[in-house]
Formats: structure tokens, C-alpha cells, sequence
């Protein structure tokens, strides 16, 4: 099964007008509820969506619904102010879910 | 451990057997499964956190970069120099599959519509040009990262569902049924004992 999807990245206003000129859909999104919106809207038709971390983190019980799924592919993505961290908590939670010992950052 | 409340007859003690033979084959197939996926996964993950660190690193500077340029233009300006993109990209989106488990597999078309940039030169900073070229380049590693971060999620979660199955079978049900099949053996032999003691009572009798 091979097909053609879309890329979109949601996001506060700053952030996401430099990846539109770059060619990706862009949505605006200020707060969780609007971005909330927005992915329910976009779900279906996009592919990989990328948000950044500020809203991810404050939707993260809402982004779990996609988790068992293949697609769409929703990757959390620091925004103009900076890498808060959070991809790679997710990412120690799945490592220590699946293996039990943390094998990376060794404890920090 | 509870026994399973099964007659104890020869009939029984058969299919129990068989039932075990099934499932330390089961067992041990899953425990392979499990071995392999974890060695997947480790790899994975290493591969993840390097992508991740790298992303994290180029994004935060291009959109840095970026607000600085944005902030020297007027913002109604800005807006419409970025609304028409000179690229557009789509991703193939296929599925493969790693250890039974489907993950995606993404690879990023690029269709250029003109050559350059998208806006008059007079219209922006080079600031913003060169932010705007570095964001398309980063665009397939952030791709590849959300194709191998899902798949590292999908993994994690078919490891723990795999893991608690293992478990099942090796501390439920294979320490049941070996109970159930000495309870049966142990009643039979009893029985046949029980059988030749009355012959010998009845032979001594006689």
C-alpha cells in the first residue's frame, strides 16, 4: 500500500511561516483548543504533521489516539523559542516502556 | 498455583499434554520474537536520538533565525511574500513492516515549480532567504525522524503487548497445566494401585 500524502505543520504564527515558503502546509494555530481543532480537521488528509512541542505537550493526552495507528504520523518539533524537551521525554518513556532500563541517557 | 478443574481421566491427560506442547512452543516462538524486536528497537531508538538532536538543533536556529528576519519587515509585507511557495512537497507513504509490526515508510517528494525563492529579492532580507532554504533542507531529516519516531512508539507498545503474553504463557499457563497433568497422573496411579490392592484382598480370600 503506497499512496501520496501531505505534509503539514501546525504551530504558532512565527514558526510555521518559513516552512510554508518551504512548501508545507501550514497551519496557525495560538492555542490548544485551536490546534486541537485543527488536527481533528487535518487528520485524515495529512500524512505527517508536525507540531510544535508547546502545544504537544499541552495536548498530549489528545495525541495518544494516534499512537496505535501507522498514519498520520504526528511529530512534536521545537518552535521558535527552543527545544523544551519534550521529544525526548516521549522518547525515554517508550524506550523504558519496551525495555525497562534506560540505555541512552543514563539517568539524566 | 490453582489447578484446572478438569476430570482426571486418561482422555484429559492426553489433551492437557498436547495443550502444553502447544503453548512451550508458543513460548518460546514469543520470547524469540520478543529477543528480536528489542534488538530492533534498540537500534532504532539510537537512530532516533541522533536524528532528534539534530533536528532539534537546525530548527531551533532556522526559526531563530527567521523571527530575526521577519522582525526587520513589515508584517503584512512578510505574509505575502510567503504565501505562494516556489515548492511544493508531498511524501510517499508507504508500510513496513518490522518484526509483524507495521510502521511507516516515508520517503519526500520535492516538486520544484520555479527555480529560487519564492519572493522578489527586494522584498525580504537575506536573512530570510537563507532561513527559508535551510528549512527545505531539513525538511526530509525531519521526516525520516517522524518516520522512525513512530515507529520507535508502534514498536515500544507491540514489545510491552508481546512482553505481557510471554509472561502469561510462562508464569500462568505452563506452571497450570504441568499441576493439572501431575494432579491427573497422580489420581490415576492412585486408582490403578487402589485396583490391584482389592485383586490381591480378593485373590488372598479366596
Amino acid at each position: 500500500m503506497e499512496e501520496t500524502g501531505k505534509t503539514a505543520f501546525v504551530g504558532d504564527g512565527d514558526s510555521i511561516t518559513v516552512f510554508k515558503a518551504a512548501g508545507v502546509a501550514a497551519f496557525a494555530a495560538e492555542n490548544e483548543s485551536k490546534a486541537k481543532e485543527i488536527l481533528r480537521k487535518i487528520a485524515k488528509e495529512y500524512r505527517v504533521i508536525f507540531l510544535t512541542e508547546e502545544l504537544a505537550r499541552a495536548l498530549g493526552g489528545f495525541l495518544k489516539r494516534f499512537d496505535e495507528d501507522t498514519y498520520p504520523v504526528i511529530l512534536s518539533v521545537p518552535s521558535k523559542n527552543g527545544s523544551t524537551g519534550y521529544g525526548t521525554e516521549l522518547l525515554k518513556s517508550a524506550m523504558e516502556r519496551a525495555l525497562g532500563v534506560d540505555i541512552l541517557f543514563n539517568g539524566n | 498455583m490453582a489447578r484446572l478443574n478438569v476430570n482426571p481421566t486418561r482422555m484429559e491427560l492426553k489433551k492437557l499434554k498436547a495443550r502444553q506442547q502447544t503453548a512451550k512452543r508458543g513460548h518460546k516462538l514469543l520470547k524469540d520474537k520478543s529477543d528480536e524486536m528489542i534488538r530492533q528497537f534498540s537500534v532504532l531508538i539510537k537512530e532516533n536520538k541522533r536524528l532528534r538532536d539534530e533536528v532539534e538543533r537546525e530548527l531551533s536556529e532556522v526559526l531563530r533565525q527567521f523571527a530575526i528576519a521577519r522582525s526587520v519587515t513589515a508584517p503584512y509585507s512578510a505574509e505575502a511574500a510567503f504565501a505562494v511557495p516556489s515548492v511544493a512537497v508531498s511524501a510517499k507513504c508507504g508500510v513496513k513492516s518490522i518484526m509483524g509490526v507495521e510502521v511507516p515508510d516515508i520517503e519526500l517528494i520535492t516538486s520544484k515549480r520555479s527555480e529560487g525563492l519564492p519572493y522578489a529579492y527586494a522584498e525580504m532580507t537575506s536573512e530570510a532567504d537563507f532561513s527559508v532554504a535551510k528549512a527545505a533542507e531539513l525538511l526530509p531529516k525531519m521526516v525520516k525522524l517522524a518516520e522512525v519516531e513512530k515507529a520507535v512508539r508502534l514498536l515500544a507498545d507491540e514489545i510491552e503487548r508481546n512482553k505481557r503474553r510471554v509472561n502469561a504463557l510462562e508464569y500462568i499457563m505452563l506452571p497450570q497445566l504441568e499441576e493439572t497433568i501431575k494432579y491427573i497422573k497422580d489420581k490415576l496411579d492412585e486408582n490403578e494401585r487402589a485396583a490391584i490392592v482389592r485383586l490381591m484382598k480378593v485373590k488372598s480370600k479366596g
